[in-house]
């Protein structure tokens, strides 16, 4: 028996013996070497790093606190608003269970893009980790599902109308759409049967998609080894005594214990929004959603949860063509898709924004621009920002917010389409043979 | 240890026998997803709440409009009287679909008063853009609120669009089409069952 051959567990006290037995029969100490004491990650990551094992962290918290509003949860259009309101007031500690939940899917995503804008600035993207980009983006998708899902659980204004508007959406698809849409809610409108259904993918079937992404996710990212702000490869240069890369240090203690940090200022953020705002002024949860799904009344305005607010600007920006809407449809799924090939759109010599030419630097800053504006405009009514030409005789009077946002629609997309280009030929600086910090 | 026995290996006939199994359980796969992805269609009890709905019009007067429920929608039928069907062909220009081309409806009323009988004209009551459900404004020029060149028609208070007495939408309104004509058929004069289709139709 070649296990029994396996050294005996040391450094553990008390603990070698169990352990030993258990590595005999378990690869413990190969996993934790593998994957922690002998994982070498560049040594100068910086803040940005940090929001990986948050997201992670934000996973945990949903799952857990999820499970429990389950437990008092009743996925059925009669009760289920009812339910959500006896969660707050008469389940002990249920109030501070649910705004652990409906709180953490804002800061799981406030994670999420800071990680993807990490990912971005320094190439993370890049060979050889095209496939890690590929999960994350996968991850990111399968998250907005599970976001969406989870918002019509409440039975609200917003849940109700926020799902009609969405699977409205795939009504517009040609030929198919109205069928599809009837299918995905299990009848003529948003009713007991869509909720039930998408109650059952909000609790167990996305969080097992998520789950085996994010395993996905690691794994490959474990395989090809971390990115740095530098975006140089540490496995080029081992020191040959050590056979360890030179500029690399164990994922544990080094960056478990650094992380730790993290963890420590994003639950202490986590709880002020917990109990002293867990509205967020209307952004995390939204008024209307106090009021119980009515399928006779429309509220006056309809926006999505900030997350996805860049996308529904882009829905609006896109005018019905053709009789119908689904071009602004095409236009928001092709805003998430796109990131998908992003890869192999970057031409650059250098994968970390610090060596990057200044068109690159250029089009990057126009990119974040325009999501961050296109995210407000979302939120907000087209009229937000008046009207303005009226009178002209082409034009003849329109919103500026809409203009506004069919530009930064477009340079969105320019800051993708175009990067074969732009970063083909751009003035580079030289990347350091070394990391520096 | 026994060596792996490397002779004898008809590599073409173990790939044939592979794609051949994955083929047989690829097909079985897909008919297993069939029962379920079809629990997602309207259940039975769904589909008689979407049942159609039987409505007596007899009792409703000229100019006079009722709604009915079919599918948890509203459904207008209104009695239309000889000046608002004569006013109907008048404003083609202004309409953004006149005919009907792109709009949603029965075969049987594409027609430009959108009806079987001119009289009796039946739509769904809620806005092609977002769902609202509009109201009726059928007073004719000054006498509505609606502007002195105002043919009568429906007007909708979330969005502003605005559709004449046939529910085709007038240009500069957000909604893209006229307002959907359910399935309709006559059982009698006085009773219309919406949501089929009239026999042989």
């Amino acid at each position: 028996m070649a296990v029994m051959n396996k050294p005996p567990v040391t450094g553990a006290g008390r603990f070698n013996g169990v352990l030993t037995w258990v590595d005999q029969r378990f690869p413990l100490v190969r996993m934790w070497q593998e994957q922690l004491s002998e994982y070498y990650a560049p040594k100068n990551f910086n803040f940005w790093y940090y929001f990986g094992s948050l997201a992670l962290l934000a996973l945990v918290i949903q799952i857990a606190s999820g499970i429990f509003l389950t437990m008092n949860y009743k996925p059925d259009a009669a009760t289920a608003f009812a339910s959500v309101e006896y969660i707050m007031r008469d389940v002990p500690g249920g109030w501070l269970i649910r705004y652990i939940h409906s709180t953490g899917a804002s800061m799981f995503f406030i994670c999420v893009y800071l990680h993807m804008a990490r990912g971005l600035m320094y190439g993370s993207y890049r060979k050889p980790r095209e496939l890690i980009w590929i999960f994350g983006v996968m991850i990111y998708l399968a998250l907005m599902a599970e976001a969406f899902f989870g918002y019509l659980l409440p039975w609200g204004q917003m849940s109700y109308w926020g799902a009609q508007v969405i699977i409205n959406l795939f009504g517009t698809i040609p030929f198919i759409g109205e069928a599809l849409a009837v299918w995905i809610r299990g009848d003529y409108n948003v009713s007991d049967a869509t909720l039930n259904r998408f109650f059952a993918l909000h609790v167990i079937a996305l969080p097992l998609v998520l789950l085996g992404l994010v395993a996905a996710h690691l794994t490959a990212l474990h395989e090809v080894g971390s990115n740095n702000p530098d975006g140089v490869e540490i496995f080029d240069n081992i020191d040959p005594v050590s056979g360890h890369p030179v500029d690399g240090i164990p994922m544990h203690p080094y960056y478990t214990v650094k992380d730790i940090v993290g963890v420590a200022v994003f639950l202490l953020v986590f709880s002020a929004i917990i109990f002293f705002g867990p509205e967020m002024g209307g952004y995390f949860l939204e008024a209307n959603n106090f009021i119980p799904a009515d399928p006779l009344k429309t509220p006056a305005h309809i926006a999505p949860v900030w997350y996805f607010t860049p996308f529904y600007a882009m829905l609006r920006a896109v005018p019905p063509m053709f009789n119908s809407q689904f071009p602004g449809v095409a236009v928001m799924g092709a805003a998430t898709l796109i990131l998908f090939i992003l890869p192999w759109l970057d031409r650059g010599k250098v994968k970390s924004i610090r060596y990057r030419g200044p068109r690159y630097k250029a089009w990057f800053a126009v990119f974040v621009f325009s999501f961050l504006v296109l995210g407000y405009l979302g939120v907000e009514p087209t009229t937000v920002w008046g009207e303005f030409g009226k009178g002209l005789p082409v034009v003849g009077g329109d919103y500026v917010a809409l203009w506004v946002a069919r530009v930064l629609t477009l340079a969105y997309f320019l800051f993708f389409l175009l990067m074969p280009w732009y970063t083909a030929n751009d003035k580079e600086k030289p990347e350091p043979k070394r990391l520096t910090w | 240890m026994t060596a792996i026995v490397r002779d004898n290996v008809d590599e073409k006939r173990r790939r044939l026998l592979l794609i051949a199994t994955s083929a047989a359980a690829g097909v079985a796969g897909a008919g297993v997803a069939v029962p379920f992805l079809a629990s997602w269609l309207p259940s039975a009890r769904a589909l008689a709440a979407g049942a159609p709905v039987e409505a007596n019009i007899s009792k409703v007067e000229l100019g006079q409009q009722i709604t009915i429920e079919w599918r948890g929608k509203p459904v207008w039928i209104l009695m239309r009287t000889p000046e608002m069907l004569a006013i109907l062909p008048n404003h083609d220009a202004a309409l953004v679909d006149p005919l009907s081309k792109d709009s949603q409806q029965p075969t049987y009323v594409k027609n430009p008063g959108r009806s079987i009988k001119p009289e009796v004209f039946i739509a769904v009551g809620i806005c092609t853009h977002l769902g609202c459900s509009p109201t009726l404004k059928k007073e004719i020029g000054a006498a509505s609120d609606m502007g002195a060149d105002w043919p009568g028609g429906y007007f909708c208070p979330c969005h502003n669009s605005r559709f004449d007495l046939a529910a085709r939408v007038f240009k500069g309104s957000p909604a893209p089409t006229n307002l959907v004509i359910p399935p309709h058929r006559y059982v009698t004069d006085a009773v219309v069952v919406v949501g089929e289709d009239p026999k042989g139709a």
